[in-house]
């Protein structure tokens, strides 16, 4: 009977927590891959946005039938705002604090204003579960991590193994970490800094607006303003969590979805604690995954602070300084 | 290719290049042949690493050609210098600290496999060190190793891309001797492998021992090109440092009463090597000590200990008979000392604040200026109108905050400032380097009327005209070593020279 019950709140609970973070795996994954290279873009909020809005327009004003092409556009809009920021970071040597956090207002204000007229309409071009045979039936506690839609697949597993593989066993990653740590290294070598900045900070912008499409192509199912609520902010913190590495992404990502699932569960299940009353409760479990994602950043910070793993979970060195050649 | 062979490898014709209107390089040509040692020298500022940064491909010529093994090149990046065979190795390494040995190597190399690991990386760099006899631990991190050792991974990682043309750019400003000596004898290998190796340097012994060509560069300009043999080091320093004489100062001599002490003084520099070795100096009340020498050999620490803001290994400092070394920057500034210090942006004012705020750093919270936790507004403000006047610094108003000046005004301001406090003693490090002429002769009369009202001046240049035209009397350093000290009557340019440039008294006497 316990075991049934305990069985059933996992099961709901991971079994919610992962489509919940695999907007925030998408959003850090993309804004690691800008990271890495040196360039930090804080409109991860923003890019959500115009990704969204964009799969919603494609769908319900385009008449796109697939999921799949949805998202590619809401990739596309992303990857054109992301293009802008790069060529005035990157190119024109803007602080990226400062432009960045134009992309993230701005974004924010533009998805909005796009989708004033969509608010609420339920999309149905969605990305369907899939269906690993009948050899599982959905009780199963191995269910909670199947019958998922294939973009959770592809953010879990897929995505971050490429990520690992190439920064870590190529000679493209080799030069991809260079260009993050020392730009003037990379250049003296013949890598070229503004061509690889402007390449993956747009690569990961795009990313970050599939974050976008996917909310609404899979998990809300349905435009709302400020559609990201703090998830882009989520995921720049989840990047530093993860110490710039893709695999411990997915892994801070999961724990600020776990947080979100676990106070959905607990208000669907009207779970009280002892010392609080209902109403109390609910606020502090809202609170919870942006307490535990402002603790969790803190981690690799006294981890350096201590003196352990310093090199491996410290930040590009180079993140968020302009590189100019000519400069004397 | 053998050594007599006049075959030029690189050569660059009337190259000139400007930095914001001031020409670094004007029409230099520069021929270096295969299988020589090729020393270019210099002044700090003369071109030297700008000529070179412009055969690598760094910076591009605003006119000139460059010519590589007989063919005309437009360099656009260093990839492109790379591919024509020439590889630099830049004075601060360009190296990826917390990368191995084996990944630095292969950083940005055509030839290194797509897909690769840790194995194959250290199995290829360990074959290719083993071919050209140069060894470093390949699976260390950069950070790990000696600046010897970062320098020789820096070579290799040139040579594995198959440079024939290699270019050193002052390469052994940060190594110990002994490392110096074991890169000479790399270095005369790799000539007499047909390579072409440019070594840019300001040390005459370095010169006259590795090199078989030397070129001069003076302010831009090419003096001389001419084979070492039979080359002096007299001759080479006093083209390097030119025999213009400026305006004449009333040199003094003063006895009495010393206001600054050095007794065996030795510290060490941020990256933990000894930059001053037991250093003795005395500085008297009305008189000025010029430090000549190139920057880089201890000037800048020299400063900051007697200020109080470097750690002493070991000695003495007094001022008055106090001593500093014990004591925390604004006694030191109570004492009367007033410090122009040489990165005037990062250390001599707050760019971001108003110049009325940069007017009182040194004393705002003396009672003139602060009651209790307030300050008295008006009063600063008026202070700050009369020291921009007095310096003549050219602004709309102290409101406006020192990044608004440009750096010639932002210079007067700081040199006025510091000479207004120090009543005893005047520590003034290269206090008219990059100024224009006219800033720089009221910057010097500044410090002369500080002279003349009896302070204790000390006096860093690394121009040594200025040093000459200045000093009372003059002490050379060189690699943190007081190499002697002399009346400005007695100070000869090209004995100064051989000194600034390593030699001993006794070799420089000869």
């Amino acid at each position: 009977m316990i075991l049934a019950i305990i069985e059933n709140a996992f099961l709901s609970l991971v079994g919610s927590a992962i489509p919940a973070s695999t907007v925030v795996v998408l959003a850090a994954t993309g804004a690691m891959l800008g990271e890495r290279v040196g360039v930090l873009n804080l409109g991860q909020e923003g890019l959500i946005g115009i990704g969204a809005v964009y799969s919603v327009i494609a769908v319900l004003s385009w008449g796109v039938q697939s999921p799949w092409m949805a998202m590619l556009i809401g990739m596309i809009a992303a990857a054109v705002a992301g293009l802008v920021f790069a060529v005035c970071v990157v190119a024109f040597r803007a602080s990226q604090v400062l432009v960045g956090l134009a992309l993230a207002l701005g974004g924010i204000g533009l998805s909005n204003q796009l989708g004033t007229n969509r608010n609420g309409t339920l999309i149905k071009t969605l990305f369907r579960e899939v269906n690993p045979g009948g050899v599982l039936d959905n009780n199963d506690l191995m269910s909670a991590f199947l019958f998922h839609d294939p973009i959770v697949y592809i953010a879990y597993v897929g995505l971050p193994l490429v990520l690992w593989f190439v920064l870590f066993r190529t000679r493209h990653g080799m030069n991809m970490k260079a260009v993050g740590e020392n730009p003037a290294a990379a250049d003296a070598v013949g890598v070229s800094v503004t061509g690889w900045r402007i390449f993956y900070s747009v690569l990961g912008a795009s990313l970050t607006g599939a974050a976008g499409s996917y909310m609404v192509l899979a998990f809300t199912p349905s435009w709302s303003p400020d559609i990201a609520r703090g998830r882009g902010w989520v995921a720049l913190a989840v990047v530093i969590f993860a110490g710039w590495r893709p695999g411990w992404a997915v892994a801070g990502a999961l724990l600020y979805g776990s947080m979100i699932s676990l106070d959905t569960t607990a208000q669907a299940r009207g779970w009280g604690l002892p010392f609080m009353g209902a109403s109390d409760l609910s606020f502090f479990l809202s609170m919870l995954p942006y307490v535990v994602t402002l603790v969790a950043i803190l981690i690799p910070a006294g981890a350096v602070k201590l003196g352990r793993r310093v090199r491996s979970t410290a930040a590009p060195a180079a993140l968020a300084i302009p590189y100019a050649r000519e400069e004397r | 290719m053998t050594g007599d062979s006049p075959q030029p490898s690189v050569e660059a014709r009337a190259i000139s290049k400007a930095f914001g209107g001031v020409a670094a390089l004007d029409a230099v040509d520069f021929e270096v042949r295969w299988s020589e040692v090729h020393a270019l020298v210099g002044e700090n500022g003369a071109g030297k690493t700008t000529l070179c940064n412009i055969l690598a491909g760094i910076y591009r010529a605003d006119a000139g050609q460059v010519i590589v093994d007989g063919v005309e090149r437009d360099f656009r990046a260093p990839a492109h210098a790379i591919d024509a065979g020439i590889g630099m190795v830049h004075q601060h390494f360009r190296l990826v600290e917390p990368m191995t040995v084996a990944e630095n190597i292969h950083l940005g190399w055509p030839e290194t496999p797509g897909v690769v690991s840790q194995r194959t990386l250290i199995d290829r760099t360990e074959r290719f060190m083993s071919e050209m006899g140069m060894h470093v631990d390949p699976t260390a991190k950069i950070w790990q190793l000696s600046v010897g050792e970062q320098q020789r991974v820096e070579i290799l990682r040139v040579l594995a891309r198959g440079a024939r043309v290699l270019i050193l750019d002052e390469p052994t400003a940060v190594l110990t001797a002994k490392e110096a000596e074991e890169l000479f004898a790399v270095v005369r290998e790799l000539a007499a492998s047909g390579l072409s190796v440019i070594f840019i340097t300001h040390k005459l012994r370095e010169v006259l021992a590795v090199s078989d060509r030397l070129t001069v560069l003076r302010q831009g300009i090419r003096e001389i090109t001419r084979p070492t043999e039979g080359a002096t080091a007299g001759e080479i320093a006093r083209l390097m440092t030119g025999e213009e004489r400026l305006l004449s100062v009333e040199h003094r001599v003063v006895t009495g009463e010393s206001t600054l002490e050095l007794r065996g003084v030795s510290a060490l520099n941020d990256r933990g090597i000894t930059a001053l070795h037991n250093v003795d100096l005395t500085v008297r009340a009305g008189e000025i000590l010029g430090i000549a020498g190139v920057s880089g050999n201890g000037q800048t620490e020299l400063a900051e200990v007697i200020c109080s803001l470097r750690d002493l290994q070991s000695g003495s400092i007094a001022v008055d008979g106090a001593d500093v070394a014990s004591m925390s920057v604004r006694a030191v500034t109570d004492l009367g000392v007033g410090h122009i210090p040489e990165d005037r942006i990062g250390m001599g004012m707050v760019l971001s604040a108003p110049l009325k705020n940069n007017a009182v750093l040194h004393n705002y919270w003396t009672e003139a200026f602060s009651q209790g936790l307030t300050l008295d507004r008006q009063e600063v403000i008026d202070f700050a109108k009369r020291l921009v006047e007095a310096a003549r610094v050219q602004t709309r108003s102290v409101f406006a905050t020192a990044g608004q000046l440009s750096g010639g005004n932002q210079q007067r301001l700081v040199a006025r400032r510091e000479a207004l406090a120090a009543d005893r003693l005047l520590v003034a490090a290269h206090p008219t380097r990059g100024l224009d002429v006219n800033a720089a002769q009221e910057v010097r009369a500044t410090v002369l009327d500080k002279r003349d009202g009896g302070c204790a001046v000390l006096l860093i240049s690394d121009d040594l005209d200025e040093v000459l035209l200045m000093s009372d009397r003059i002490a050379v350093m060189y690699e943190g070593r007081i190499m002697g000290v002399f009346d400005a009557a007695d100070a000869d340019r090209e004995y100064l020279g051989l000194l600034m440039g390593g030699h001993t008294p006794a070799e420089a006497s000869r």
